[in-house]
Parts: C-alpha cells; sequence; structure tokens
C-alpha cells in the first residue's frame, strides 16, 4: 500500500488545516476576497474545509472602485453560488468621509488608499482574523510571512518581531483590539496556483485568459484603456491579444501578450516564463521595499 | 556577468506535476559560509530564477562592483536585513523539479537565532549543513547538527563547501567527514549524506563537478530529488486530533455531525473501530470525507472529516485513536525545551500551552539540566534557561494530554509554552516518554 501524497494535495491539506483553525481560534474571521485566482482559490478551500456546512466566514472585498467588470460580475456570481455572505469596504466612501485624499497627476492610484478602507473595514465589523490570499514566493517581503501574521492595534506588521511558527501549532492568542491576518497559501507557488486550479476545474474570471483588449505602454506596463487611467498625449492605444496574470485594482494591473485560453495552455506559459507575476505590477515598482513599507502599516 | 540563458525555457510536460513530491528542507551554516550562494545556485542552476530577479540582482552586483553576479542577493530580504548584511528572520524559498517541489526554510546562522533555527528545523525532511572547507567542522557545525537531531529531522546532508579554494583536495574532505562521522554518533540522526560542493562555481550541486572525479557520490539536488521520505511519516499509530464539528444545520444535512481535523498519524479507514479519548468511548468510522468525497483510507498529513456511527459528544481537543493503540494520557510531562522568551524559563512559573488541538496550562515543576548546544554536557548546577537555550523539564498540566514520545511521533509529541500576559510563543517542547 503507497501512501504518498503529490505536493498539490500535501498544500490542500495544510491550508484546510490552516482555515479549520481559524474558525476554531477566532470569534469573527473574515476572508479578504479581491477577485484575483489567489483569493478564488483561497474560497474554494474553505468551501471545502467545511462542506457540507457553509463557509463560516464572509468575503470582504476593499473595493476601488476602479475595477475590471469582469471581476465584479464573477464575484457576485460567486457569492451567490456558495451561498456566502459579502462585505464591502469602499475606498470612494472613504475618499468621501475625507478619511483619505485621492492621488493626484497621471499615476495616480488608489492602492495605498486602500490600507485605510481595510482597516476601516476590520475595526467596523470587529473582524479577529482576516484571511488573504498572499503567497510567499510573490514578492521578498511576503518570504518572511507567518501563517497567523499579528497585527497591533493599528494594524502594524513588525517584521522583526514575528512570533515564531513551530510545527503545526498555530498560536491566535491576542489582546483587545489587535487581530490576524492568516494566509492560509503561504506555501503555494503560482504554477503550484494554476496547477490545482487545473486539476480541481475551478472556474475563472475571463480576464486571465487571452482575449482581445485596448491597451497601451506605460514603462514598460501594458495597461488596460480605462476612464480611471488618465493617458499622456505620447502613449497610445493598441489593440492586442492579452491575459492577465494576476488581476487587482485596474489602474496598476499589468497585460501580458499571450495566447494561452485555456488553463493547460496558462501552466505551460507559467512553467516556462520568463518574468516574475508581479513584474507587472506597477504598484510594486514604486521603490524595491515598497511591498514592505506597504505592509508594515497594515497593506495585505 | 553571467548568461541570462539560464532562465526558465524548456518545455514542460503539463501532466507530470500530478507526481510531484513535497520535500520540505532547512539549510543552516556560519556567517560566511556560502548560504545565500548555495540557494541562490539552486534556484539558478535549476531555472528556477526569472528574468527580472536575475536583471535586479545583475544591477545591484554591478552597484557594489563586483566582478560577477552575486547569487547571494537572490536571498536578500528585509531593508534592515540588506543594511545590516545579515538576515533576520526565517524565509522561505520555492523551487521545483519535474521530480519534486521544494520548501526551503533559510534560517540566519549567528547563535542568537537558535529559535529561528528551531522553527525552520521543526517540519523539515532534511537539513543541509554547510562546512567551510577552510575551516573543516566548527563550533556552530555542531550546533546546528544538535539542533536538528534534537527537532528529528530525518536526514542530513552535510556540505562541505567552498572546494574550489582548497584546491579541490580530496584529502581534506576525507579528514572533515572522518570528524563528523565521529561527532555523529551523538546524533539521533542516522541518514547523513557528504557531498563535497563549490556553490560559488557549482560543482555537485546540480552538476557533477569535472573537477572531483574523486567523489563517487551523488550532487546535492540528485539527492534532495530521490531521498526516500514517505518513510519519514508514522503510518501506524492512528492520531486524529479533533479540530472543529461540522454541524451544518440545514435541511438536507440535518444530523450531520462531522469531525473535522489532520491526520497526525496513521490510516484511517470507514469501517475501523476507534476509542475516542479522553472519554474512552469506542465506535465505529462510518466515513472518511472531504467536500463531501469519501475516502477508501485515508493517512498522515491528509486533512479529513470524519463521521462515526455512535453520537458520541466529541469536542476539539479530541482524538480519535485505535483501539489498543493509544497515546499516553497524563498531567505530568517531561520534555526538551528550546526557550524562545526574552524572559528566562521561570521554576513553578505557569504558561499557557497548546498540544494537537488542545489547549491547557502548565506550570514548571523541574528543570533537570541545561543542555551544552555545542558539547551535549549536562550543566546542572545554578541552571538557568535563557532565550535560545535548550533544557529537559518537568510540567504539571491543568488536563490531561494525550501524548506520544516526541522520537515515534512529531505531532502528538510536540507542544508550545506562551506567555499569558503577552500572548508570545516563548518555548517548542518535544516530549520524551
Amino acid at each position: 500500500m503507497s501512501y504518498t501524497l503529490n505536493h498539490l494535495r500535501t498544500l490542500e491539506s495544510e491550508s484546510i488545516f490552516i482555515m479549520r483553525e481559524v474558525a476554531a481560534q477566532f470569534q469573527h474571521p473574515a476572508i479578504l476576497f479581491s477577485g484575483g485566482k489567489d483569493s478564488i482559490l483561497v474560497t474554494y478551500l474553505a468551501k471545502k474545509a467545511f462542506y457540507p456546512a457553509a463557509i463560516p466566514f464572509p468575503l470582504v472585498h476593499v473595493d476601488t472602485g476602479h475595477n475590471f467588470k469582469e471581476t465584479i460580475d464573477f464575484r457576485d456570481r460567486l457569492v451567490k453560488k456558495l451561498n456566502a455572505k459579502l462585505i464591502i469596504g469602499s475606498v470612494q466612501e472613504s475618499i468621501d468621509t475625507g478619511r483619505v485624499a485621492e492621488e493626484k497627476g497621471i499615476n495616480a492610484s488608489r492602492i495605498r488608499l486602500q490600507t485605510t478602507t481595510l482597516l476601516d473595514t476590520i475595526e467596523k465589523n470587529k473582524f479577529d482574523a482576516c484571511i488573504g490570499g498572499a503567497r510567499r514566493d510573490e514578492e521578498k517581503a511576503r518570504a518572511k510571512e507567518r501563517f497567523f501574521s499579528h497585527r497591533d492595534e493599528f494594524g502594524q506588521w513588525d517584521p522583526k518581531n514575528q512570533r515564531p511558527e513551530i510545527w503545526n501549532l498555530f498560536n491566535g492568542r491576542m489582546h483587545m483590539g489587535e487581530n490576524f491576518r492568516i494566509f492560509p497559501i503561504s506555501n503555494w507557488t503560482e504554477l503550484d496556483v494554476w496547477q490545482y486550479l487545473a486539476m480541481e476545474k475551478i472556474e475563472l474570471p475571463s480576464l486571465y485568459f487571452s482575449h482581445k483588449r485596448r491597451v497601451f505602454n506605460r514603462d514598460g506596463v501594458w495597461l488596460a484603456e480605462s476612464p480611471f487611467i488618465p493617458m499622456k498625449p505620447s502613449e497610445e492605444v493598441k489593440e492586442e491579444i492579452v491575459r492577465f496574470r494576476t488581476i487587482g485594482d485596474i489602474t496598476s494591473t499589468g497585460a501580458t501578450f499571450s495566447t494561452a485560453s485555456t488553463l493547460d495552455d496558462i501552466i505551460q506559459e507559467v512553467a516556462t516564463t520568463r518574468t516574475t507575476e508581479r513584474g507587472g505590477r506597477a504598484d510594486d515598482k514604486r521603490s524595491e521595499t515598497s511591498m514592505e513599507d506597504r505592509k508594515k502599516v497594515g497593506y495585505f | 556577468m553571467s548568461e541570462v540563458q539560464n532562465s526558465k525555457s524548456e518545455v514542460f510536460d503539463s501532466k507530470s506535476y500530478l507526481n510531484m513530491e513535497l520535500l520540505r528542507f532547512t539549510t543552516a551554516g556560519s556567517v560566511d559560509d556560502g548560504k545565500s550562494t548555495l540557494i541562490g545556485r539552486l534556484l539558478y542552476d535549476s531555472k528556477s530564477i526569472f528574468e527580472d530577479q536575475m536583471e535586479n540582482i545583475e544591477a545591484t552586483s554591478t552597484r557594489r562592483g563586483e566582478t560577477s553576479v552575486n547569487l547571494a542577493l537572490l536571498t536578500d530580504g528585509l531593508k534592515a536585513e540588506r543594511e545590516q548584511g545579515i538576515t533576520i528572520d526565517v524565509a522561505y524559498r520555492y523551487f521545483s523539479t519535474p521530480k519534486r517541489k521544494f520548501i526551503i526554510a533559510d534560517t540566519p546562522g549567528h547563535i542568537q537565532y537558535t529559535r529561528n533555527m528551531v522553527t525552520g528545523a521543526s517540519t523539515a525532511n532534511l537539513a543541509i549543513i554547510l562546512v567551510d572547507a577552510r575551516q573543516g567542522i566548527v563550533e556552530q557545525t555542531k550546533r546546528h547538527s544538535i539542533i536538528a537531531s534534537l527537532l528529528g529531522i530525518p536526514h542530513i546532508a552535510l556540505c562541505i563547501n567552498k572546494m574550489d579554494l582548497v584546491n579541490y583536495d580530496e584529502s581534506i574532505y576525507n579528514k572533515i567527514v572522518d570528524e563528523y562521522r565521529q561527532f555523529a554518533t551523538r546524533l539521533k540522526t542516522k541518514d547523513i549524506h557528504f557531498i563535497p560542493i563549490s556553490a560559488l562555481v557549482g560543482d555537485n550541486v546540480v552538476h557533477r563537478s569535472e573537477k572531483m572525479k574523486w567523489y563517487e557520490g551523488v550532487t546535492l539536488l540528485y539527492l534532495l530529488e530521490n531521498i526516500h521520505i514517505s518513510g519519514d511519516i508514522n503510518h501506524i499509530d492512528l492520531r486524529f486530533p479533533v479540530q472543529y464539528v461540522i454541524r451544518p444545520y440545514s435541511d438536507e444535512f440535518h444530523d450531520y455531525r462531522g469531525y473535522a481535523g489532520r491526520i497526525a498519524s496513521g490510516v484511517i479507514r470507514p469501517g475501523d473501530k476507534v476509542t475516542v479519548l479522553p472519554s474512552g468511548f469506542t465506535t465505529t468510522v462510518k466515513s472518511v470525507e472531504l467536500d463531501g468525497k469519501t475516502f477508501e483510507q485515508a493517512f498522515a498529513p491528509l486533512s479529513v472529516t470524519v463521521l462515526l456511527e455512535d453520537d458520541i459528544d466529541i469536542s476539539r481537543g479530541d482524538m480519535l485513536v485505535r483501539e489498543g493503540n493509544v497515546p499516553r494520557q497524563s498531567q505530568d510531562i517531561e520534555a526538551m525545551v528550546c526557550w524562545m522568551g526574552e524572559k528566562p524559563l521561570q521554576l513553578n512559573g505557569k504558561y499557557a500551552l497548546k498540544h494537537t488541538s488542545k489547549d491547557a496550562r502548565a506550570v514548571v515543576k523541574e528543570i533537570k539540566y541545561k543542555l551544552d548546544i555545542n558539547t551535549l554536557h549536562r550543566l546542572t548546577e545554578n541552571v538557568s534557561i535563557e532565550m535560545n537555550d535548550v533544557g529537559r523539564i518537568k510540567l504539571r498540566t491543568t488536563a490531561p494530554l494525550l501524548v506520544d514520545s516526541y522520537t515515534r511521533n512529531r505531532d502528538t509529541g510536540s507542544f508550545i509554552l506562551i506567555d499569558e500576559a503577552t500572548n508570545v510563543t516563548i518555548a517548542a517542547c518535544m516530549i520524551i516518554d
């Protein structure tokens, strides 16, 4: 009798374990849902972990208002299918109520503003644990992140003073007002995610597959033409066959030229690709430590 | 500058990944023995480096005035670390070959971070321990080996690095191997492999060295890809700690009561007679399932949901085991402790405790000795156990724990202590039976 598991089943088992640990240790956990493949995977794993009961966490979407329409349609369909509860934290509302000020200029983005909306949403709903789809292979600051990441009452991450995580024992104890960020798919790589999505035949937004789109190039990143992105006179829109490797706010998500139209095509492409996934993210290009700096103040 | 053509480019068999296994390993070494270079070399030669990462470190190497690409920069982490040129915390790296996916727990080498080594070692299948061929076995080599052995890592790969700096001299290699073999008789880890390498040049890391024809063993990557690891898991003693109870309360699943958990060890099948601890009731497994799909058999480390024939009151912290193969039930626990707290361990101090899915409290009854982790000597006079110390202690817990010895079972044989005032994890403990 053989008792071996492949790497995807091993990762799945670990993530489900984390998800159940969250349900057992916290009072008001939530899933942070961006509409990207990683948060779709997290939601799918949560469904698996608790079936036939419903997912015991609401889905929270921090909405910059600058979305791909496909993302929102997909989100609403998924919420309905899983009979899940959706809570929306609106960056527009944070701007309207004066909590944050909109960035100005050609590269204006609401990425930085999301942090305030996220922290306000956590406080308002008294969430004590927010589950997210961040992976350690994405970015160097994330390589040091824990599964259970402790945040102080200001939502701050202190990379030099993290709790040791030993064996499979996760310490979710905290004081009033503090909370945790939980990363169940920490150990998955981009390729693992795609392989698993294919193995399990999980439905994804159409943006991930090749399609015709009007795009323009800014600083080496191909951005989608959109009313949310003011263009310079020198920038020229072209129609190309593209797909998105990651999906975030429309102002900072770069397209890649690709004809990959199925999950198998994408696995093939990711396995042989020559640049990292976040290479197309304008938000990471701001400085060498932009992710580390954003994480310290409470960004996901 | 090295050629970037070495980045990923091969055609990938899109279905072979379904047969890949996962291997976790930890890397340890002292500050300058080339650990970061070795990891960079493994990533680079196994074509796991992306163009933008490569361009990034090429630019940094040039800016720093280095003559070749510094592969060590690939593992550079936080800003504070780059400023100080050291690693502060455990960093996790990932790469895969067609055979296996690898998770590297890259742990800092300096003395004060023993706690990070313990963290990285706790779930590892294998430890890579680096030795500088010019220095030979040093105190840190011994300390890292002792921690690997203490944490029950089943396999050690001792890599004798910087062979290029000693003219690939076989006698230097042999001398180090002999010395380590003598020292290793005192370790619990018995499966030890020796490989002469140069991480900087790439000898015997991924590719066989042309310079060391005298070495007849395998390369490091070959070892990582082929070492037998399915025997590392205990498939004999069924231990199923109940993590969470699934009760849908829906019309369709009105009476459904599923016990969710991750199998710590052993195998569970429908029809098995199981005993519920601590109550001691015996019942039969009705079904083992996940997401509505049933298993004919499930084994560690799968996360599953178990349904039982009889309606018994079971909650988080309970354990399903096989009748006739039960863990020890006790409130008196003796353990090796790796202390991670800033304040030293207090005799008669009270701490929160986490063991499998069970929470309890514990009081320290006795400090038996402190272990000198460079020599394995036991210190018994005026012992104080402080941060990064290892010692043997006796505890009394508020509720009975269901324990096995750590050497038999890494899951049911381990627990952590938590400071009740700060909520910080302050100790990793391994049970002695």
